[in-house]
């Protein structure tokens, strides 16, 4: 049973992104707030692009994870602003990121490097990718296709 | 029924029938990285109408939902620009409809996210970040295919001169827009109008598109006389709801 704010953070922290379940929600920075009130538990998520199929399975995961850990009383808020950015996406995100083959935002608009072999001769075949948050990207030296985790 | 309420279903009702009209190529785009980019427009699109009619939901205050407003309006209660609803006829057809809705919907996200309406503000520098992709993406497209081979350029400009006739109702406030540029809410629609006009001018420069001559633009869909196309297009979003009312999966 969680009781406190950081025992809620810490079970967040193991609830995979439903579409990239290389990080949790926790890395990619969805979830704004956390706050106890006697016994109700309030969450505050955030969408990452208004349209994305995720959110809807992003807030039944967070209601399941709680719930298995023997919140009763929840109440999940959505918050847009600020919006969601790419910035939100923590450092140890980025890099599991990059490990699981996805090359991590870059304010420069384009990955620094393919995430498999680091060539840094990369090229974009399409702005637009496989979820709503990715562009398409293609190594020059390895020639493997890879998805670059496009800023906004 | 309130012009806060009406200039919401108006935002949100051309975004949802341009998203329903670009989610048609789904399966059938030409390459297989147009069809991922459409459909990741559409969706974008989809995302901003849920935010928009929930927003006139709530301010309506009737106990009606974003799925209410969508699913079970007829057509007359419709509130978007005529010419989202236009049919998408080929590939250079739907982009140029992007475009001309793009750079327009980028200025007015861009006035909306100051708006005086916290609400307001927060959905727009949401939808402002999404929304810079489909305008770059959309003018890019123009320019190589206005600029391209001789049948692509051929479409393009078939695809600027049927559409031209649209564009005006995009900047041609009425009582409505007037209220609530008053209250600060919107914009002055007028206003968007010369930065409009500047961005696309240099998107034809490039793409060697000539922009028609006529000023003539056809009104009606802002205050829900709409072609024909619409009830075709509702007929197919709509069947689900009122076939099985009140469906859920
Ligand atoms: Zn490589």
């Amino acid at each position: 049973m969680v009781a406190t704010a950081a025992e809620v953070w810490a079970v967040l922290a193991t609830v995979p992104d439903p579409e990239i379940p290389a990080i949790s929600l926790v890395d990619l920075g969805v979830i704004r707030a956390v706050e106890w009130q006697n016994d109700l538990l309030t969450v505050t998520l955030t969408p990452t692009y208004s349209g994305c199929p995720a959110t809807r399975v992003i807030a039944m995961d967070v209601e399941v994870a709680l719930r298995d850990h023997g919140v009763q009383n929840l109440k999940l808020e959505t918050q847009l602003a600020p919006p969601w950015t790419t910035d939100w996406i923590s450092d140890a995100g980025r890099a599991k990121l990059e490990a699981y083959g996805i090359a991590p935002p870059q304010p420069a608009g384009g990955p620094a490097h393919c995430p498999l072999c680091k060539s840094q001769a990369v090229e974009r075949i399409s702005q637009f990718g496989s979820t709503p948050c990715k562009a398409q990207w293609r190594c020059q030296t390895c020639l493997e296709p890879f998805d670059y985790f496009k800023c906004i | 029924m309130t012009a806060l309420f009406e200039g919401l279903l108006r935002l949100g009702d051309t975004t949802l029938i341009l998203s329903h009209r670009v989610s048609e190529w789904c399966g059938h785009a030409p390459a297989l990285e147009e069809d991922i980019a459409l459909a990741n427009t559409a969706l974008d699109l989809i995302g901003q109408a849920q935010m928009w009619l929930g927003l006139a939901a709530e301010v309506e205050g009737a106990g009606r939902s974003a799925d209410d407003l969508a699913y079970l309006r007829d057509v007359w209660e419709f509130r978007n620009f005529l010419l989202v609803e236009r049919p998408n006829v080929d590939f250079g057809h739907t982009i140029m409809r992007q475009c001309l809705f793009d750079q327009w919907n980028g200025l007015m996200l861009n006035h909306l996210s100051g708006s005086t309406d916290d609400r307001i503000a927060a959905i727009a520098q949401k939808a402002a970040k999404e929304a810079a992709y489909h305008t770059e993406r959309s003018a890019d497209l123009v320019i190589a295919l206005g600029d391209g081979t001789k049948e692509s350029h051929a479409r393009m400009q078939s695809a600027l001169d049927a559409f031209w006739p649209y564009v005006g109702e995009m900047f041609t406030a009425d009582p409505v827009d007037t209220e609530l540029a008053r209250d600060g809410v919107f914009p002055d629609l007028a206003s968007l109008r010369a930065p409009w006009d500047a961005r696309i001018n240099e998107i034809f420069a490039s793409a060697t598109l000539h922009k028609p001559d006529s000023a003539f633009a056809h009104q009606g869909g802002k205050s829900g006389k709409h072609t024909e196309h619409l009830g075709h297009l509702l007929t197919t979003m709509q069947w689900l709801q009122r076939a099985y009312p009140g469906a859920t999966w």
